[in-house]
């Protein structure tokens, strides 16, 4: 039969082969559960079915359209073709301006109607979600 | 004007002289003489020279606000306070490429006049692979990303910094980021060096041990400085998103802090030296690709600034040159030495050592592929996501146990064979950190018992240091006291997130807010002119449940140029709980929006990180003492 020593090296290999395995399973794994999607209101406009996952959206706050009382900020985002409803209460992060790029974080009520659970802020007051510079570019 | 132009041919000369000193080094390496030839030194005297006189120039350039210098026209303007302009000069893509070089250059400078006591070809292949990277920079700095360019009719004024980067820690965190990225392009050609030269030995372990250290101390300070930054600065009161663009200076440093474990089996026993020459080549291909991914515009990140995709192709063609060359060489060359007997019991402080390796492996593998999956994404299914924090959570936090554990227990082993001593102690501190967490948790509406496992293991780490610190001879205090920093971190960041409260809502002056028994008075504001912006300050008065109340004064600033609207929260620190505040301009009405934060020990996550450098730094201490 075989050593001692081979025995050992063959567990350790299996061990180790095991745990590799293991550990790439359960990345992609949890990969699948927490990746966000991200979507301009146009590709939402024409999603086939809504699913009850988070999404960002990403676009332009539409000019005069933020409206805010004490419990919520409501605005529109647009990319120039469509455009969709946001209600959100939380925090707003410097950047957030009419006519400034926008992404925010939540669920999708309908295909007009996004409820946000974040904002998300840019560091650079020029930067524009990469869709709306293509639909801006398309103009 | 002048400035810019003895800026730029200093560089183009540094580059010509790069091209000398490279000849020079060749001849010099076939030469049979020990010593290394005078003139080298000379030469690589006069790059650093003249990188730091075009860096100094670019620096009076901006001082003197010169608007026909492109860089300073995009980045400076001349109401900015003069220390923003200093800092402005790294705070913008050009300039910190130069400051790269800069950095480059002095490296190998160091390198080359501190390893006098190393064989002579081992020295010039090292410096030859570094010319072959500082090279790769001039070219890139020339040809992409100039930063003296020149502007005609010239501005009468410039486009002024990003506001939110005019601030102390984002003037030091680059320098601090790129020394430690630097560092490893030190380590990766001294270990290309000493591969081919077949001189990967106890004597190589011990010399390039300081350079990790040096690289890993700065890694770790630029990374804290870069989080305390975001957390004050951008408003939303954490510290680490696990965006892109912190996930890919995380990722050098996981590398670089098993290569600091595993060079420890080499410098004593000369194992594991594939291993090590692998995660040094790792470690700076990793900074390379952090620079490319921030630079190139790839990363859907929210610190994305604007950027340029042609240098991300340069970026990208260098990086593979470098990738393809080292693994040329280390297949060609590297021999597993076979006289030393890598024999060592399954327990024992080798092992153990192995076992940090995995764990870093482990946790890379999940940064890696959590930053870069979004990206393969977009490129085969045009599909635009982005991986949250939760995905990083799920996966690293079960690790940390068994992590936590190890990191207790190995430093006591012993080399090659060991036995677990004081069991009884160990034991009685197992039980203690289980019933202390039980208790603490109890009192608190957290009923997870995940948490109690996880913060009980961090409470057994952070009571053996403890212990070792007190009881023990100082023979390996480096050690202890970067671990005990270690389970310092993890116990503050756990309670933080535990205990952390938050309450965020759109308030008008002089309405009262209330919640939980406490109560936010929002008393009036006031507005302030400052020489490049105009700011409200807005008056709190908060009272929290124990009636104390405290008052918080949080800003809006208006900057003129550019015109952007930033946030300066206000933070009351004190040794067990930050409170924050900060508010935002909606639309220009009367309603502000504001965020108040309670969020105990944050001081100490500083301070355990700083702790935890504080260890390398006594490493090193203790490296020169033994000298």
């Amino acid at each position: 039969m075989y050593g001692k020593k081979v025995k050992l090296r063959v567990l350790f290999l299996v061990v180790i082969l095991i745990s590799v395995i293991l550990s790439v399973f359960l990345i992609l794994q949890s990969l699948k559960d927490n990746v966000v999607y991200f979507k301009s209101p146009s590709e939402i406009k024409s999603l086939i079915e809504l699913n009850k996952k988070k999404i960002r959206v990403g676009g332009m706050v539409k000019v005069q359209s933020i409206i805010i009382n004490s419990n919520e900020i409501k605005f529109v985002i647009t990319d120039f073709k469509n455009e969709i409803n946001v209600n959100y209460s939380g925090a707003v992060p410097n950047l957030f301006a009419e006519g400034k790029g926008v992404v925010a974080e939540g669920f999708l009520k309908d295909r007009n109607y996004f409820l946000a659970t974040k904002i998300l802020a840019k560091h650079d007051e020029n930067y524009m979600p990469p869709e709306i510079k293509e639909a801006i570019g398309d103009k | 004007m002048l400035a810019s132009q003895i800026g730029y041919y200093s560089l183009i000369l540094g580059l010509l002289l790069t091209f000398l000193l490279c000849g020079v080094s060749i001849k010099d390496f076939n030469n049979s003489n020990k010593r290394v030839n005078q003139n080298i030194y000379t030469l690589l005297f006069l790059q650093l020279v003249l990188v730091v006189v075009s860096f100094l120039s670019l620096i009076l350039s901006f001082i003197k606000s010169d608007f026909s210098n492109e860089t300073v026209f995009n980045n400076s303007h001349t109401t900015k306070p003069l220390f923003y302009k200093i800092s402005g000069t790294w705070g913008n893509h050009e300039g910190s490429l130069l400051l790269w070089l800069l950095v480059l250059t002095l490296f190998i400078f160091l390198f080359l006049v501190k390893s006098r006591e190393q064989p002579k070809k081992y020295r010039i292949l090292t410096l030859l692979f570094q010319q072959l990277i500082i090279i790769g920079f001039f070219l890139f700095v020339l040809m992409t990303s100039n930063p003296f360019n020149y502007l005609f009719p010239v501005p009468t004024e410039g486009l002024g910094l990003n506001p939110i980067l005019q601030d102390p820690a984002l003037a030091v965190h680059p320098p601090l980021l790129y020394l430690g990225y630097v560092g490893s392009s030190i380590i990766f050609s001294a270990s290309l060096a000493a591969v081919t030269q077949n001189y990967i030995s106890k004597e190589w372990g011990q010399h390039i041990k300081i350079w990790i250290l040096i690289s890993w101390i700065f890694l770790t300070i630029g990374i804290m400085l870069g989080s305390i930054w975001a957390y004050y600065e951008l408003g939303w009161g954490g510290f680490w998103f696990w965006d892109p663009v912190e996930n890919v200076s995380l990722m050098p440093w996981l590398t670089l802090t098993a290569l600091l474990h595993s060079i420890l089996l080499l410098e004593r026993k000369t194992i594991l030296t594939s291993w090590v020459v692998i995660l040094s080549i790792a470690t700076f291909t990793l900074s390379m690709c952090g620079t490319f991914l921030v630079r190139s515009g790839i990363l859907n990140s929210v610190h994305t600034f604007a950027n340029d995709p042609a240098r991300g192709i340069f970026i990208l063609i260098f990086l593979f040159v470098l990738i393809f060359l080292s693994l040329v060489i280390f297949f060609l060359f590297h021999k597993e030495n076979n006289k030393v007997s890598n024999n060592f019991f399954w327990l024992s402080k080798e092992s153990s050592i192995l076992v940090n390796n995995w764990f870093m492996m482990y946790f890379l593998s999940v940064v890696l592929i959590g930053t870069i999956y979004p990206i393969f994404l977009d490129v085969i299914s045009e599909e635009k996501i982005s991986v949250g924090p939760p995905f990083y959570h799920k996966l690293i936090a079960p690790f940390l146990v068994p992590f936590l554990l190890f990191m207790a227990l190995g430093p006591q082993l012993k080399w090659i064979k060991s036995k677990i001593e004081n069991k009884i102690s160990l034991i009685l501190f197992f039980i203690i950190s289980v019933v202390l967490t039980f208790i603490i948790l109890k009192n608190l509406s957290t009923d997870l018992l995940f948490f109690t496992v996880l913060i009980s293991a961090a409470f057994f780490l952070f009571f053996t240091t403890l212990k070792e610190l007190f009881v023990k001879k100082f023979n390996n205090i480096s050690q202890l006291i970067a671990h005990f920093g270690f389970s310092l971190f993890l116990l503050a960041i756990l309670f933080n997130s535990i205990l952390s409260s938050e309450v965020i809502t759109n308030i008008k002056v002089g309405e009262k807010y209330n919640y939980n028994k406490s109560e936010i008075f929002f008393e009036k504001i006031k507005e302030k002119k400052e020489s490049n912006y105009n700011s409200i300050v807005g008056f709190f008065k908060i009272t929290d449940e124990n009636g104390k109340t405290i008052q918080l004064k949080p800003e809006v600033r208006i900057y003129n140029q550019p015109i952007i609207i930033t946030s300066e929260a206000d933070i009351k620190t004190t040794l067990l709980e930050d409170k924050f505040l900060v508010m935002n301009l909606v639309k220009g009405d009367e309603y502000f929006n504001i965020r108040y934060q309670v969020k105990p020990f944050m001081l100490w996550i500083w301070i355990s990180v700083l702790l935890i450098s504080f260890g390398g730094i006594m490493s090193l201490l203790k490296k020169k003492y033994e000298k």
